[in-house]
């Protein structure tokens, strides 16, 4: 399976990948992101139940330091 | 001395520190966590971005410095140069923070100036607060721009004193007296700001507080530079209440008295 993750095309050999899997395999467990799956925003409570899908087009923002 | 209550509302909260403060261009966190200490800052601005794919499990980032518990983090749109783009950012933000809902709304015109699109920024508030957020608004120093804005319903307007990162400090103070008269919300000068000076000025002037990055985090003691800052805002803002002398050519009238002289 191929995601665009930020801009970048990653491959996983994962059958089924839910949204909570991939953060895991990204060492994202635990930090605080926000997810947008072609262009919507996927809400915390759903990463376990969606299933990701080839070409899903995923970004995965943080904070960072700004003015 | 009697500290009078005199807090800072924005949305219906209240704020001790009329300093807000950005997070961006420090050295490390480390230097980050310690100016926004000395800045006495509650609200702290933040970007959002595309997070570092591929990084260790422990890798550090600005909220293991400067939690989200401990602040009002404001999130912008810096870097957005439409609507579109500035909407798409603060709703996936307000996702980020747990259905936090206020925002710092700016939208760029030009990249070499970062002058604002009033235009745009216009568009992006009036869906905003159609969605619930409460914006305050980075705009221009017109204030016929900031009585649209206020109209439309942003919670705090937010005009610049220089262009961003500039320094040069507040060029028109006539524009920004006007819309301090006019506005019914509080008038934040946001951007300029080069030293502290310029900071006590824009209180004096009734702004109710100061946003500022640049000025604390390119001084060559960024740590330092964030108490002075504190200190100005503080102090302008006690002389605007305190409401100053008339200016005027001389008076005629010694301080000392002129009775009892020797002769």
């Amino acid at each position: 399976m191929q995601l665009k993750i930020n801009g970048s095309i990653k491959s996983f050999d994962d059958g089924l990948m839910t949204v909570e899997g991939l953060v895991g395999r990204l060492n994202l467990l635990g930090k605080r992101i926000a997810i947008e799956k072609n262009g919507m925003i996927i809400s915390k409570s759903e990463f376990q139940n969606i299933i990701l899908q080839d070409g899903d087009q995923l970004e995965i923002v943080g904070a960072v330091g700004g003015g | 001395m009697t500290q009078k209550k005199d807090p800072l509302l924005i949305a219906g909260k209240a704020y001790h520190s009329r300093l807000l403060v950005g997070t961006g261009k420090y050295k490390d966190f480390e230097q980050t966590r310690l100016a926004i200490d000395a800045s006495g800052a509650e609200i702290i601005t933040v970007a959002i971005r595309r997070i570092n794919i591929g990084q260790n499990a422990g890798e550090t980032s600005l909220l293991d410095f400067v939690p989200p518990d401990r602040y009002t983090y404001l999130p912008n749109t810096a870097g957005c140069y439409s609507a579109d783009d500035a909407i798409r950012t603060l709703r996936i933000a307000s996702e980020l923070l747990d259905g936090h809902k206020l925002v710092k709304l700016e939208v760029l015109g030009d990249p070499k100036t970062l002058y604002p699109n009033v235009i745009e920024t216009l568009k992006a508030a009036e869906v905003l607060i159609k969605e619930g957020f409460d914006v305050m608004v980075y705009t221009s120093d017109d204030p016929i721009v900031a009585r649209e804005l206020e109209n439309i319903g942003c919670c705090a307007i937010m005009p610049l004193a220089s262009l961003i990162g500039s320094g040069m400090g507040i060029l028109n103070p006539w524009n920004l007296q006007i819309i301090i008269e006019h506005a019914k919300v509080p008038v934040l000068v946001d951007a300029g700001v080069g030293t502290a000076s310029d900071a006590s000025i824009a209180m004096e002037l009734g702004c109710e507080g100061v946003l500022m990055n640049t000025a604390i985090a390119n001084a060559n003691d960024p740590i330092m530079m964030a108490s002075a800052m504190k200190k100005a805002i503080e102090a302008g803002r006690e002389a605007y209440l305190a409401g100053r002398m008339a200016k005027r050519l001389y008076s005629g009238s010694p301080t000392s008295p002129t009775q009892g002289m020797i002769s």
